[in-house]
């Protein structure tokens, strides 16, 4: 993020931080992940229509093959980080209640990051 | 010179402040918080690609299961819904990302791009899921 972070205006870089005091690195961040996630999403759309209705053994097949595995397991890295940077920004803009929105901002994470490490085990279980 | 100036600001129309019942939605608002509402839609579908993979690691049986639901029509009607909203997320997201490099913001050029997102989102789903049939056999 360092290289990224001197994209930011020279105030910012003089005094460290955005106007909200924070903020710079959450819009990069969206930025790289959605870049990642245009050609990874292209490929999950192509691969699940070539997939439909198809039986367990071509799906696991599929799954198993190295590269598919890696562009999986990078899906939902990227994706599932992308969502919880913005469902992060929602959250903020609509829950003004300090107590409902820390609590909904710590759900956001644990949930993002269980379905993440959950989908990425089923991946590797299949693939290893 | 001066007569212009005398005649032209009474023949303009002036502009009226937005009257809430009335006030027409531009095209950038609308694929704005259409953004926003996908985006939070998609969120919820990784559970859907979650469920899919994890039902896939714990066997046939499990599959099946993911088949069956998702060949319900309500099932159908969720990915329909999912399908909408990724190929629309995208489309649009690329619209951004050109934004965020300070390409297509004049006015003109942010309303097209916004109802070519709106007729490609369509036609592109469409694809998919006319491709989808086909790989399926429904269409022969």
């Amino acid at each position: 993020m360092a290289d990224l972070a001197k994209s930011s205006s020279p105030l910012a870089r003089a005094q460290g931080a955005g106007g909200a005091g924070h903020g710079g690195e959450h819009w990069w961040a969206q930025r790289v992940s959605a870049l990642a996630l245009v050609p990874l999403v292209i490929w999950l759309l192509v691969s699940l229509v070539a997939m439909v209705g198809a039986p367990h053994a071509q799906v696991i097949a599929f799954i198993a093959e190295p590269y598919n595995a890696v562009l999986m397991v990078l899906l939902i890295a990227a994706a599932l980080y992308h969502s919880q940077l913005g469902i992060q920004v929602v959250i903020e803009d609509y829950i003004h209640k300090e107590s409902s929105k820390w609590m909904l901002l710590l759900l956001n994470r644990f949930l993002t990051i269980g379905v993440g490490a959950a989908a990425i085990f089923a991946v590797l279980r299949i693939a290893l | 010179m001066a007569q212009k100036q005398a005649v032209s600001p009474a023949h303009r129309p002036r502009p009226l402040s937005p009257h809430l019942q009335i006030y027409r939605w531009p095209v950038t608002m609308g694929t704005s918080i259409l953004h926003r509402i996908t985006g939070v839609g998609l969120s919820l579908g990784a559970f859907l690609i979650a469920w899919w993979l994890i039902a896939a690691a714990a066997g046939p049986d499990a599959y099946g299961t993911f088949l069956i639901l998702a060949d319900h029509w309500v099932g159908r009607f969720v990915l329909l819904g999912f399908t909408l909203s990724l190929v629309y997320h995208l489309l649009n997201g690329i619209r951004h990302l050109f934004w965020d490099v300070g390409a297509g913001f004049r006015v003109r050029t942010a309303n097209a791009t916004g109802r070519l997102v709106y007729g490609l989102t369509i036609l592109v789903t469409l694809a998919i899921w006319l491709a989808g049939y086909w790989v399926k056999g429904d269409l022969g």
